[in-house]
């Protein structure tokens, strides 16, 4: 098309411009959060994401001096490093909370009682006196330090083991996976044999039970959790696991079955009318026939369904326990928003343990979800 | 019993369960009850095949009603008790008396004329851009991305962008670092503006479905027939003409029905309010104003009665759907 309009360079130089535009927006929020996850909390707390790769300057808690003096002619010294490790690099420095910047590094501070102090670049220190320090209060010294960029999993290594917000997110994952598996396989296989009787058997009430399975799909889940909660209390199942998969298979249902019965209605005719000529059962033609072919659709909705049932918090909350071994990432996650909402290196780390499965199911099954996604909405 | 163990143990009694009863089913009815041999052997298949398709829709139809179908009446039925007891329509009386509630239904409207509107359009825009260019599987697959990410995730990811330091420190969010930059005076905390949070609450969602919208209208673009455009062009239509007078009304079906998909979506927000805000500085929604009641007052009164409101809310795209579904089946 845009050959024809003859105007192709300028126009496509503004689609490209416009559409890398989209992308950066669309992938900043999710970008600067991962940065996030993999700074220091007080990195995070003292400069944007957006400038991690910069060294950044910061306000070095007050160190005091200390070590063994030496005597030499005429006095005697105490010279060391502020830093235990090197990488830093003293700009500014001071001796007193109220001058926490007066000298650049290089130069000598005088002190009282003669004591002369000189702090250099790289954080060493040789502090002179004439007398001996033995029974002198040492000076503290407040640095202004640059410090270089710096990358670690240590927050990785925090969240997933040890137990913030009463519950580690190494857990929270288990117990994830452990609700979102079985919430995952068993309404396929009970929405698959209802979509075929759906697709390709003729009896009384067909069309309406297609119109009810469309009508359910829509029904806010909102509605069903307080008679279902009190029905699971009823039959004695509580607050659970095996409350909550049933709860999940109910409310995939209807997407399962609409999703599938679409698929299966465009199978060929010929291939099951001619199983049905040889002799074949209804099962044998459904496990053997209709089945594998129906692998695609199925995918599609098992990526779907386990997207769904990972990232949920509002079925999650109400029909599982908030015990170490029940509640969930996204449980733990609000928890930890509250609990924790200034403590952004545990924060970020936490939100991408918690979105790194979904994402790599995501990326991994594409295809199939865009499929699932035309097929269901587009009919 | 082990969370884990149980879980494998679910999946196989399941699993096993499921096709157990398919099969157990079938054979009985083709062997047991209407076998298909001796004298009445046609009549037996025939009947046979009158009940077979129930075999095979029982556990659906068993789970769907149970876990949606009567929830909506049981909700309906809670909605008009209070403590077990029949109070007519007073728990509506009451919902209608708080502010909170009439916040939560004035919040709804914005969120409900403004996602929509706002992730239909930035999807058409993406697709329409993506589809030009040899770029474009990539673009789309990085803007649909947020898709995969839980609302709560979200939630953390837009917080950061939300945070506000007090004034003179180091800006860590960015939206208060470019409002400084362009010569804001003080830092805002965005989130507690009254009216105004709103939208930063919705930017959010927008985020989530605008990938949804592109996946789906790129598709639909995809498919109008090249003659038509061919012919505008022909003709001297600019690329707008081509867009909005062409393009645009034959792919008006599909935009209805990403719209309509993303209204639910809208009507059921719960997460992302509870995570953000939870409903302070005036950012309440009707689902989390629902939670509110059900499981921090213990209301179940006023609680089914606000669920009720979002029932009927969606009621109108329910009959929307249904009916379409019924002339495609003809």
């Amino acid at each position: 098309m845009s050959l024809i309009s003859g105007r192709k360079s300028g126009l496509t130089w503004a689609v490209h411009i416009s559409t890398l535009c989209l992308v950066l927006l669309w992938v900043m929020p999710t970008f600067g959060l991962l940065v996030s996850s993999f700074r220091t909390g007080d990195q995070i707390s003292n400069s944007g994401w957006w400038q991690a790769l910069g060294t950044q300057e910061t306000r070095v808690p007050p160190i005091r001096i200390s070590g063994d003096e030496v005597e030499t002619d005429g006095g005697f010294t105490i010279a060391g490093n502020l830093f235990g490790v090197d990488g830093s690099n003293v700009t500014l420095w001071g001796t007193s909370s109220q001058a926490t910047q007066a000298y650049e590094a290089g130069q000598t501070a005088d002190l009282s009682d003669g004591m002369k102090l000189t702090v250099m670049v790289d954080g060493s220190f040789a502090l002179t006196a004439p007398d001996s320090f033995s029974d002198k209060r040492l000076p503290r010294v407040f640095a202004t330090a640059v410090i270089p960029p710096e990358f670690s999993l240590d927050n990785y290594r925090t969240v997933l083991f040890s137990p913030l917000a009463g519950q580690s997110i190494g857990q929270a994952f288990l117990n994830t996976l452990t609700v979102s598996i079985p919430a995952t396989i068993i309404p396929i296989l009970v929405a698959a044999f209802a979509a075929y009787a759906l697709a390709w058997m003729r009896f009384p009430g067909r069309a309406l039970l297609v119109a009810a399975v469309v009508g359910l799909l829509v029904v806010p889940l909102q509605l069903a959790l307080i008679p279902l909660l009190q029905f699971h209390n009823w039959i004695g199942i509580g607050k659970g696991y095996l409350g909550i998969w049933l709860a999940h298979t109910g409310f995939g249902l209807p997407l399962a079955i609409y999703l599938l019965r679409n698929y299966m209605v465009g199978l060929p005719k010929d291939i099951i009318e001619n199983a049905r000529v040889d002799g074949a059962t209804e099962f044998q033609i459904f496990m053997k026939i209709i089945l594998p072919l129906s692998f695609p659709a199925l995918a599609s909705f098992a990526i779907f369904q386990f997207l769904w049932t990972w990232n949920d918090l509002l079925v999650a909350l109400v029909f599982l326990g908030t015990s170490n071994d029940q509640q969930v990432l996204t449980g733990n996650l609000v928890n930890l928003m509250g609990s924790r909402g200034g403590d952004w290196e545990i924060l970020a780390s936490s939100a991408f343990v918690s979105i790194a499965v979904p994402l790599i199911v995501f990326f991994a099954m594409q295809k199939y979800l865009v499929r699932g996604l035309l097929a269901g909405s587009v009919k | 019993m082990n969370p884990a163990l149980q879980a494998v143990v679910t999946i196989v009694v399941g699993v096993g369960g499921c096709i157990g009863y398919f099969w157990l089913s079938n054979f009985i009815l083709d062997t047991v009850i209407f076998p298909a041999s001796g004298p009445r052997a046609g009549r037996n298949i025939n009947r046979a095949n009158m009940v077979r398709p129930w075999l095979f829709l029982f556990p659906a139809l068993v789970a769907l009603g149970l876990y949606l179908a009567y929830p909506v009446v049981a909700t309906f039925l809670l909605s008009l008790h209070d403590d077990g007891t029949f109070v007519g329509f007073a728990n509506y009386a009451q919902m209608m008396s708080e502010d909170k509630f009439w916040e939560s239904i004035g919040n709804n409207i914005l969120w409900l004329l403004f996602v929509p509107a706002a992730s239909t359009a930035f999807g058409l825009l993406t697709a329409q851009l993506t589809d030009r260019i040899g770029w474009g599987n990539v673009a789309k697959s990085l803007i649909f991305m947020p898709m995969a990410i839980s609302f709560v995730g979200a939630s953390v990811i837009w917080k950061l962008i939300y945070d506000a330091r007090p004034a003179g420190q180091e800006q860590i969010g960015i939206l208060n670092a470019i409002y400084l930059w362009f010569g804001g005076d003080q830092p805002m905390t965005w989130l507690t503006i009254p009216f105004w949070n709103s939208f930063f609450l919705m930017a959010v969602l927008i985020w989530i479905q605008a990938g949804f919208a592109m996946v789906i209208l790129s598709a639909a673009l995809r498919g109008i027939p090249e003659e038509t455009i061919e012919a505008a062009v022909l003709d001297g239509a600019n690329p707008f003409q081509v867009f909005f007078k062409i393009k645009m009304p034959q792919i008006m079906g599909t935009i209805v029905v990403v719209w309509t998909t993303i209204t639910i979506v809208v009507l059921k927000v719960f997460d992302i309010v509870l995570a953000m805000t939870n409903g302070q500085w005036e950012t309440q929604v009707l689902a989390n104003y629902m939670y509110d009641k059900f499981f921090r007052a213990f209301d179940t009164g006023v609680g089914s009665a606000s669920a009720m409101v979002i029932m009927l809310l969606v009621m109108p795209i329910l009959v929307w759907n249904v009916y379409n579904a019924r002339k495609e089946m003809r």
